[in-house]
């Protein structure tokens, strides 16, 4: 029994020091050194200062952006230092309220159009960085109309950040909102300058 | 349902079955002590891990002796992360200045992760430090894991050896648990998740500028609507790869962040998903082939893989239907499948993961006691909300938790060929040992240990309105299922939630933390009686009436009682829960 108390004490200091301390470390510096992008969060940086992650959603809002999913991550949304899901069950009240709040929103200027699920519905983190092809799809004409950019020219770059499956059959084809919408402002640019 | 989806759950089992061998193989040989390739490298290191520590590792153990080690490792181990929690604003690597963590908090964490149930009252991002979740937290991980795994090979030995008044020594399997298998794993794994794009840093929090600010309406403390302008998004980092291997290889699952596996900066790619949900049963899929070969039976260990297997398709098949399913309340949505998206229900998942892998991540979590998610349970439709519920109450020995499935569906197999011995009337034999009263009575005590530590605590929290009602987001039966899926994850040392259970409360984080040590230790003392009392026992040869269990007889069989002792024991509040929600949802009801 005390022999066994003895070395539960000393046990647990070494083992703590090798899987808490070392194991840690050594991992970040491998990773560091061989992925140091992608292990510190792949920042995007514009003019010089950080707009973001490619990885983490962002809060859009109004007609002239692609807007992401709903958001229950903080107070406001896609808060990146409190993530988190809705929680709410199917059958909750709260949940088909704000559904229907999204729908008519979305809808705008083209009631009756079915919105697609994943625009409606908050995601299990609260950041999540992607819609389905259909959500982009269907705010195509909406911000076509509030950018003055054809909807064929929407349409190529909607494509163009849209990846398909991993390794060809792992997940689901999804558009990145945030790098979308870096390009429109990118597009908008060259628009003006013309 | 798509036969996309369809196809990745298919090769998710083909890439798992392909790895069961060769792992399980190895593990038997680490086991027992053999020679393997790798001895020139941890040879050394366990040397010195000894010699520090002062273990003899030629010293045997018994039963009795083996429990209390194991008792008193928990217990320093469980103490040192209450105290690193409560004093975390004086120890290192604390960029955002975390104060310390409450004790009942404190109290809850170290219980639920000394525990390997990892159920998180706390939101990590917020909470705990980076030192905190490296020395207080992943450390855990590794050691409750290998705690299980050394448990699982000391039921093993009690089915293979012969008249042996010992089963091993304790700190010798823990050590070999980690270092031969559990971290070197974890190094290579940990950085593909990297490659991916799983952090791995120490720096403070990074802080972006919106491409778009936002303005928002909100109250301040005098009452008044005001508008707050949002022009940054705060992003948290840390060392999430080195602690996101060990958190699913270990079957623990409690996340680095809030959103566990739902989160990018946790599980980014569908590829890192797809390995996230390999690494919750590699290794209690491996140990089927260690229990073959350590007995000398492998036909045995496929017969139990077999049944496993079973139970994971019937899981899967029934979750992913479900979620496939529109909810007949939406209006003006488009929830179909199409190539353009996967439809079904969305709330709660990831837009990369879609419908197929976000129940089957549900699934497999819950199969084994990992518990870590990359979709909101609490969001599911009653019927796939249902599948994780009864994964964690047949016991979670589908694959199962690492070691704990393995001891869990060992003990079911005990009652398997109890029952069929009562069948037809003869003494029960299990590899040529009698299972008599007293191995029955403390089969039958771990069995009934759970069921009550679930059913009161739920049955106490769900009739007291300020204790226990407060804390729900869902009303009506989802309530209730709210409630009964803590206790059960709690005592199921699972760690999964449906979430919206506020359980940070006095209440739920006593009778929370008190459900997973009942769920945890006060099952282990009566394996641990059975595994040491069938060692000592003489081996009798078959005869004609012994029943085989390497058979798919038995594999029925197991199957058979699995379910039956589950749905006897919790179909009533499975039906006011789940089952209710799931009717009144097509009869139009809200709550």
């Amino acid at each position: 029994m005390r022999r066994n108390l003895i070395t539960s004490f000393l046990y647990t200091i070494v083992t703590a020091v090798l899987l808490g301390v070392a194991y840690p470390l050594l991992m970040t510096a491998l990773a560091q050194v061989f992925f140091h992008d992608k292990a510190n969060g792949q920042m995007i940086v514009r003019n010089g200062s950080v707009v973001g992650s490619r990885i983490i959603g962002q809060t859009f809002s109004g007609v002239s952006y692609f807007h992401g999913r709903p958001s229950a991550a903080g107070a406001n949304g896609y808060d990146a230092s409190s993530s988190g899901g809705s929680n709410y069950g199917p059958t909750n009240k709260k949940y088909i309220d704000r559904v229907e709040s999204s729908v008519a929103e979305l809808q705008g200027d083209n009631p009756g159009a079915p919105v697609p699920i994943d625009l409606v519905t908050a995601s299990g983190s609260g950041l999540d960085p992607d819609i389905t092809p259909a959500a982009a799809e269907f705010q195509i004409p909406t911000v076509a109309k509030a950018r003055g950019i054809s909807a064929e020219e929407l349409k190529q770059l909607v494509a163009k950040h849209t990846a398909e499956r991993q390794l060809g059959f792992l997940g689901e084809p999804r558009v990145n909102v945030l790098e979308l919408n870096l390009e429109l402002d990118n597009a908008n640019s060259r628009v003006v300058s013309k | 349902m798509t036969w996309s989806g369809w196809l990745q759950i298919l090769i998710f089992f083909g890439v798992l079955l392909v790895m069961v061998k060769p792992l399980g193989v190895y593990m038997a040989r680490v086991f027992e002590g053999e020679r393997t390739f790798a001895d020139p490298l941890f040879r050394p290191i366990e040397r010195l891990l000894y010699r520090l520590t002062g273990v003899d590792e030629s010293r045997e153990m018994r039963w009795s002796e083996y429990g209390i080690a194991m008792l008193l490792f928990s217990g320093v181990t469980m103490l040192l992360t209450y105290g690193i929690q409560r004093l975390q604003t004086i120890l290192p690597w604390n960029p955002q200045k975390l104060g310390a963590v409450a004790p009942d908090l404190a109290f809850n964490t170290a219980s639920s992760f000394t525990t390997n149930t990892n159920w998180q009252a706390y939101t990590p991002e917020s909470t705990m430090s980076y030192f905190t979740q490296m020395v207080g937290l992943a450390t855990h991980n590794f050691w409750s894991a290998a705690v299980g795994m050394a448990l699982a090979v000391v039921f093993i030995r009690g089915i293979a050896r012969r008249e042996s008044k010992t089963v091993g020594n304790f700190w010798v399997d823990m050590t070999r648990a980690t270092m031969r298998i559990l971290l070197p794993i974890c190094v290579v794994y940990g950085l593909v998740l990297v490659s991916q794009g799983v952090v791995q840093n120490l720096r403070p929090y990074d802080t972006a500028k919106l491409i778009q600010p936002q303005t928002a309406a909100t109250t301040d403390s005098n009452g008044k609507q005001v508008t707050q302008v949002i022009d940054t998004q705060a992003i948290a980092q840390g060392p999430v790869a080195s602690q996101e291997a060990i958190k699913m290889l270990g079957t623990n699952g409690g996340g680095f962040f809030n959103a566990n596996s739902a989160h990018p900066f946790e599980n980014p790619t569908p590829l890192s998903n797809l390995l996230e949900m390999l690494s919750i049963f590699l290794i209690p899929a491996g140990l089927t082939v260690t229990l073959g070969r350590m007995t000398k039976s492998p036909r045995h260990g496929w017969a139990v893989f077999a049944a496993m297997a079973v139970l994971f398709f019937a899981g899967v098949i029934v979750a992913y239907s479900a979620e496939s399913q529109p909810n007949p309340l939406l209006h003006g949505v488009d929830q179909q499948t199409t190539v353009a998206q996967a439809g079904g229900n969305m709330e709660g998942k990831e837009v990369r993961f879609g419908i197929a892998n976000s129940a089957l991540f549900a699934t497999v979590t819950t199969d084994a006691s990992c518990g870590a998610v990359n979709s909101m349970h609490d969001s599911f439709m009653p019927l796939g909300g249902l599948v994780p519920l009864v994964n964690i109450l047949l016991g979670e020995v589908v694959f199962g938790g690492v070691g704990a499935g393995m001891y869990g569906i060992l003990i079911m197999v005990v009652l398997t060929v109890f029952i069929a011995g009562l069948m037809v009337g003869r003494t029960p034999e299990y590899q040529g040992k009698k299972i008599e009263a007293y191995d029955v009575k403390m089969a039958m005590l771990y069995v009934l240990i759970f069921p009550l530590s679930i059913l009161i605590l739920a049955a106490l929290a769900s009739i007291s309105p300020v204790f226990g009602l407060t804390a729900l987001t869902n009303n009506g039966p989802h309530g209730l299922s709210e409630i009964l899926y803590a206790y059960a994850s709690a005592t199921g040392n699972n760690g999964s939630a449906f979430a919206g259970l506020s359980a940070n409360t006095h209440f739920y984080n006593f009778t929370l933390g008190a459900a997973m040590l009942i769920g945890r230790f006060f099952m282990i003392v009566p394996m641990l009686a059975v595994a040491g009392n069938l060692a000592g026992k003489k081996v009798v040869p078959p005869s004609s009436g012994t029943f085989p269990v390497t058979t798919p007889l038995f594999t029925v069989l197991l199957v058979s009682v699995i379910l039956i002792v589950g749905a006897l024991t919790f179909f009533p509040a499975l039906t006011l829960g789940p089952v209710l929600e799931h009717l009144l949802l097509h009869a139009g009801k809200a709550f």
